[in-house]
């Protein structure tokens, strides 16, 4: 687990968002972030025993030890309906219609992956079975799509890009721009956005939950991250911190 | 030893396997040479990883107010008997 962590993420002298907002020290490791996104702590190992051990319990008859497993992975469930979903109502319905049919076929689960990917399985499952029932030829254009776009993607701008810290995600037009340009994806896109950039799955987990092979995933992943960097150049630029028009720059 | 030169649609090819770390040594250094002389690929790949830092910081699809309070409420209710 630890050795798949995306080395892009938190470095020294980065905000982290997940403890308290401080600076992050040199000290804290950027697996220590990581994994407290995702709900998990630096003992992975312990952290899978632990867990085995609840499993056991719930299956021998100890259900409320369901909520103790379940606990890490809230922010999983949820990001990964409503990266298909894209609505936040329909998101918590199906966030916890996976829950209880996670928790309902327990006794199936026979360890081959690891929890969390069997729960993110399970949602993702679940939530394109709602597209399917409720948005029946939208979901057909969809499954065209997936077979249509595997095709090169080519940057569309070349505007010299300033940094911009993480400080300026506490503005609201800010996060709404990110959200807007992760739903601007394509559902093939958008959910490997999520699993790998946001929710920080490594390359074969992603994979197992969207049974596609690890080539396709970095085939994907690579349109997509283009693709929002195309969406959000205009406020990239810099126009978000200093308030400057943005100027589109093309190599030819 | 001098690097092989690769172009600009090779190096936007790889770019994000370039980020993650999954591209061989060789092809990072000959990426690497690209990037000290070409602007516009620099520019590519100095926005494209400042994306996948923000979208990673975990801020963007926070959990709506009282999810988790929903979630174990529906739980119980099914642990009831």
């Amino acid at each position: 687990m630890i050795s798949s962590v995306n080395p892009l993420r938190t470095r020294p002298g980065d905000r982290c968002a997940f403890c308290n907002f401080l600076r992050v020290p040199a000290s804290h490791s950027r697996e220590h972030h990581f994994l407290l996104v995702v709900g998990m702590n630096m003992a992975q190992p312990q952290l899978e025993s632990t867990e085995a051990e609840l499993i056991k319990r719930v299956c021998g008859g100890e259900p409320q030890a369901f909520e103790e497993l379940l606990r890490p992975y809230e922010r999983l469930v949820y990001a990964t309906a409503i990266s298909i979903l894209r609505n936040p109502a329909d998101a918590e319905e199906v966030a916890q219609e996976a829950v209880l049919k996670a928790f309902s076929k327990l006794s199936s689960f026979r360890g081959e992956s690891r929890f969390s990917t069997w729960l993110v399985q399970i949602t993702y499952n679940e939530a394109r079975m709602k597209l399917r029932r409720e948005r029946q030829h939208l979901y057909e254009s969809i499954d065209r799509e997936q077979q249509d776009q595997e095709g090169e993607y080519w940057p569309r701008d070349f505007a010299d890009w300033r940094p911009i810290p993480s400080e300026l995600l506490e503005k609201k037009e800010v996060r709404e721009a990110l959200q807007n340009g992760i739903n601007s994806l394509s559902p093939m896109y958008r959910e490997i956005v999520i699993l790998r950039d946001v929710q920080n799955l490594n390359l074969k987990d992603t994979a197992a939950v969207l049974g596609i092979p690890e080539g396709s995933v970095k085939t994907r992943l690579h349109r997509a991250r283009l693709q929002l960097r195309d969406f959000l150049a205009p406020g990239i630029d810099g126009s978000w911190s200093s308030g400057q028009n943005y100027r589109k720059v093309r190599a030819w | 030893m001098s690097t092989v030169e690769i172009s600009c649609v090779e190096v936007w090819r790889e770019i994000s396997n370039y980020l993650d770390g999954e591209i061989s040594v060789e092809l990072r250094e000959r990426m690497r040479t690209h990037f000290e002389v070409c602007d516009h690929c620099t520019a590519v790949l100095d926005g494209t990883r400042n994306i996948v830092q923000l979208v990673g910081d975990g801020r963007i699809f926070p959990m709506p107010d009282g999810f988790s309070e929903r979630l174990y409420k529906k739980i119980r209710e099914r642990l009831s008997p």
